[in-house]
């Protein structure tokens, strides 16, 4: 792609500065893609949210704004933007105005590294897997930093609770996918999807269910989705951390929290369901699949996750904190822990099989 | 050059944040400073080509020990704490001791001369992956160790719990 | 191509000023940060003599020390809460009794 990208643009020039130029203009033409596409989807995956969620209710969801409603995320964006922006008297300001900022640009920097099709990723790096566990704590300081600065106790709560729950969960989340890591032998995530394809079952929810299953509930938790929206849960704590936001700073977290939604979908997608591959069986029997291109599968496989994400949503009751917290140090952790010694005896005794 | 700009520009800021995060009254403000120190630091990591040190930096540190901080600060409520003066009386014996321990490091850092080097060149470790080359030297060499640090780990994770449990009333 | 001096001094001025924190400050969680900071200097100093002498040693080093850290920010701050439970205050000069 990027050699593509230089012959076309460079056009043969073999000045090294020119060269780091035209790689910096790349990688800047990368971004800004990548970034208003997600941006896009996010702005979609509300509307598709509100449609799914009417429909599981007998309800039909927005139908106003243009036909069937498709314009509805614009109207909602428009309308936070011309709201007014409070702020609390006894807010410590810097922190109050930081942590929205935080918790998006942690969720965007995560899309740095995912490859959306081959070849297609801004930073092919080697600690791809782990890049992505750095940026989703670091978006938990968004969350408690929030919670601490609006000098509100519905807020303060949420933000501990937050806290709490996102440490607790990334361990189980960290080590289910501990799992792939041992069967891909990488940390770069276009390796583990290239992994999966050689694999005879295409993808690696097949020999991982255990850590499918751990990594699928601690994403719930992870990006504070329901049944685990206890930092936000509207019926004890209002709106839990962001409850003192409005404006565009609340539609900071809003479109962070749906990013997140997003880039958990795409980890499930990349690690467990194949990335932009099928699986090769699919394509022995049915050759023609192999001429659609990968992003369409990719975004497929995505768009599955986020409607189970929303079909949880709408099925289950919250939970309460003290069992929040014992699924995940005295279920999710220990099933973690054996699907790891289980995934290496698996490839140490069986090296044909794995 | 360019390498040189960039290690100026980690070295000025390190050394201006790791000031900062010791001169602020307020708790919650050094953390902040600190997570973004952690996340220089990281960068230095990156340049010296350890990215899996790099990233071990910012998800344990910056992710798992500052966190952890940020919390018991938040938890302990610190409203009078910040009419306390910043430093102690007798500031200036400290910044004393610093600066000559600083000099005396600094001048025998000029003293130093390079050991033979070993066989982990930055091209092995670019062929090899650096978790890779790291994960086989911890697991030959080091498994010992390795055994022992998770040991420390599981009595923390006990004492930890044995020193913040309130005593039960039965 | 930096040289390895300048890597030396940038963690012994790191180390320095967490030295300078910790006799200095009075505030208990200040002064464990001081100490991380004091361990972070070490570790600037182990990478870079680790990529220098072409040694991968060095950062099993620094893997271990961030081991210990967590292990001592966990039970550090579980004193830092015991304390505050007993005495209400995080200042270290007003828990100079020994008695219980």
């Amino acid at each position: 792609m990027n050699d593509i990208l230089q012959s076309f643009i460079g056009l043969g020039s073999s000045n090294p500065m020119i060269k780091m130029g035209i790689d910096v203009v790349i990688i800047l033409v990368k971004i800004a893609i990548v970034v208003a596409i997600a941006l896009l989807h996010v702005a979609y995956a509300t509307y598709f949210e509100r449609k799914v969620m009417a429909r599981m209710q007998v309800r039909i969801g927005p139908t106003e704004v243009g036909p069937i409603g498709l314009f509805q995320p614009f109207a909602d964006g428009i309308k936070l933007f011309f709201k007014e922006d409070i702020i609390p008297a006894n807010a410590d300001k810097p922190i109050f105005y930081l942590s929205p900022v935080i918790f998006f640009a942690a969720a965007l920097t995560s899309l740095a590294v995912l490859p959306f099709f081959k070849g297609f990723v801004i930073a092919d790096i080697n600690v791809g897997l782990l890049f992505l566990f750095a940026m989703s704590s670091i978006g938990a300081y968004g969350i408690v930093m929030s919670g601490w600065s609006s000098d509100s106790k519905f807020a303060f709560l949420g933000g501990l609770r937050s806290a709490s729950q996102v440490i607790s969960y990334e361990i189980a989340m960290g080590l289910s996918l501990v799992g792939v890591m041992i069967m891909a032998g990488s940390l770069n995530l276009s390796d583990i999807v290239t992994a999966q394809h050689r694999y005879p079952t295409g993808m690696f929810v097949i020999p991982q269910f255990l850590g499918f299953f751990v990594f699928i509930i601690a994403a719930l938790a992870e990006t504070n989705r329901l049944p685990f929206d206890l930092p936000e849960a509207e019926s004890e704590l209002v709106a839990g951390y962001f409850t003192e936001y409005s404006g565009f700073r609340f539609a900071m977290f809003f479109l962070g929290e749906y990013t997140g939604m997003l880039i958990m979908s795409s980890i499930v997608s990349l690690c467990f369901l194949g990335g932009w591959t099928i699986p090769r069986f699919v394509t022995d029997i049915l050759p023609f699949l192999s001429y659609v291109p990968g992003i369409i599968w990719f975004l497929m496989k995505v768009y599955a996750v986020m409607f189970f994400y929303y079909w949880v949503r709408s099925t289950f009751p919250r939970y309460r904190y003290d069992q929040l917290m014992s699924i995940g140090w005295k279920l999710l952790i220990p099933l973690a822990l054996f699907n790891i010694v289980i995934t290496g005896i698996a490839k140490a005794f069986a090296k044909g099989l794995l | 050059m360019l390498p040189k700009l960039f290690f100026g520009y980690y070295a000025v800021v390190i050394t201006f944040l790791s000031v900062l995060i010791i001169t602020r009254k307020n708790p919650v403000h050094s953390v902040m400073w600190m997570l973004l120190l952690f996340f220089h630091i990281a960068g230095l990591y990156l340049f010296l080509n350890a990215e899996f040190i790099a990233a071990i930096q910012v998800i344990v540190y910056a992710g798992a020990i500052l966190v952890l901080f940020l919390f018991v600060v938040l938890l302990l409520n610190l409203r009078e704490e910040l009419q306390v003066k910043r430093f102690v009386g007798s500031w200036p014996a400290g910044l004393i001791i610093a600066a000559g321990m600083l000099a005396i490091v600094v001048n025998v850092i000029k003293s130093f001369t390079a050991a033979p080097r070993g066989i982990y060149s930055i091209e092995y470790i670019k062929n090899a992956t650096h978790t890779k080359a790291l994960g086989q030297v911890l697991y030959t060499e080091y498994l010992f160790p390795f055994e022992i640090a998770s040991l420390i780990l599981l009595v923390a994770i006990i004492g930890a719990i044995v020193l913040a449990k309130r005593k039960l009333r039965s | 191509m930096v040289p390895l001096n300048w890597y030396l001094t940038l963690g012994a001025v790191v180390f320095m000023i967490g030295v300078f924190g910790f006799l200095t400050r009075r505030n208990i969680i200040i002064m464990f940060m001081s100490v991380e900071l004091m361990l972070n200097g070490v570790n600037i100093s182990l990478i870079s003599l680790s990529h220098f002498l072409q040694d991968l040693r060095g950062q099993i080093l620094v893997f271990f020390i961030i081991t210990v850290a967590a292990a001592e920010a966990a039970i550090g701050l579980a004193i830092i809460i015991a304390l505050f439970r007993n005495k209400s205050t995080i200042h270290v000069d007003e828990m100079s009794e020994m008695k219980g």
